[in-house]
């Protein structure tokens, strides 16, 4: 009947197969392995199992792009961090016109003498709405934002 | 203490210096597009979310402890963008998971004989396929180990886990990975 190994020999055994594989083991190493392998019929069995996946593996790489890949590499990661930039300042101006130009509008609406009382609180209140719709939205994504550890990732 | 040469340049980063941040684009471009084509498993997807990952890091670079390994950073958020894409491209990656599992299996009702003359280059597939029916975290350190050729060190520094569990992790998935594949084997 063939020896078995212990749980923690076995780890042990895992761990120095693991070496053996990637040609990783020092000399005591090497011979506490062989010793195994002599010892145990299943270890050794384990390790030519082992040895034939990573005679597969081992020749296979990802492949590799075209070289000008690497040459442009940065000049497009560039481009992104500038046209970032860009579509950043587009918005903070088009939010600024925007609100501008709302708030110039909502004035005009409440100063105009021909609009009724009832339509100037109607006016002034979708405009309050509006305020804490837009204040509880942002304060709830800053919230949010603080305490993700995945907030540089895109949901 | 003496700054480590990425952490200089992480420094200039925070400071807007882009051309420290390039330094180090160029200097993991290469590690960053193997790990997402071994995620994503294709060019132009590998290409898009490493340039993206790059990109979100320097968004977030001033929040960046410089005593921290940076690929390790970068690559969480690589990692997560290239996860997203492909929950984002489910239906095709599951066809494509399908016929993997479908092709290992057809391997493992053949007889033994006929495995042994399979070509190469068609063991090479069916590893490949086999590689992509794993677990995702099966999956990754066979990637990093065995495709990318990394240390057990900078595995440990990329995964943010101990040696030990560096090797304790790759006992395990190159098993998972051999019990799929034993009769092509064999």
């Amino acid at each position: 009947m063939s020896k078995q190994l212990s749980p923690a020999e076995r780890k042990k055994f895992e761990i120095l197969l693991t070496k053996a594989l990637d040609d990783e083991l020092n000399t005591n190493e090497k011979g506490t392995f062989e010793k195994y392998l002599s010892d145990y019929d299943g270890c050794r069995i384990e390790w030519l199992e082992f040895k034939q996946l990573k005679e597969v593996t081992k020749d296979m790489k990802l492949k590799s792009p075209a070289t000008e890949t690497w040459d442009y590499y940065w000049v497009s990661v560039y481009n992104r961090l500038e046209r970032g930039v860009a579509w950043t300042l587009l918005s903070i101006g088009f939010i600024i016109i925007f609100a501008y130009s709302g708030i110039k509008a909502i004035e005009a609406l409440i100063t105009d003498p021909g609009i009724g009382a009832i339509e100037k609180i109607g006016i002034q209140l979708l405009v309050l709405g509006l305020a804490i719709l837009i204040v509880s939205v942002v304060r709830e994504k800053l919230k949010v934002r603080k305490s993700d550890p995945y907030k540089e990732v895109r949901r | 203490m003496a700054l480590t040469e990425d952490s200089s340049l992480i420094l200039k980063s925070q400071h807007g210096d882009k051309r420290a941040f390039g330094q180090l684009v160029e200097k993991y471009m290469q590690r960053a597009y193997f790990t997402a084509l071994g995620i994503v498993g294709s060019h132009d997807a590998a290409l898009d979310l490493s340039q993206e990952a790059f990109v979100r890091a320097y968004g977030a670079v001033g929040r960046f402890d410089v005593e921290k390994n940076f690929f390790t950073w970068y690559y969480r958020i690589l990692k997560n963008l290239s996860l997203n894409f492909i929950r984002d491209q489910k239906q095709h990656a599951r066809s494509f998971s399908e016929i993997g599992e479908e092709r290992v299996q057809q391997m493992q009702d053949t007889t033994s004989d006929t495995a042994k003359i399979v070509e190469q280059n068609e063991t090479k597939e069916l590893v490949w396929q086999a590689l992509h029916a794993l677990k995702p975290e099966d999956k990754e350190i066979i990637l990093l180990k065995d495709f990318q050729d990394l240390s057990y060190k900078e595995i440990a520094e990329t995964l943010d886990i101990p040696m030990g569990t560096v090797m304790s992790r790759l006992y395990y998935a190159r098993k998972a990975l051999k019990d799929k594949l034993s009769k092509v084997l064999l």
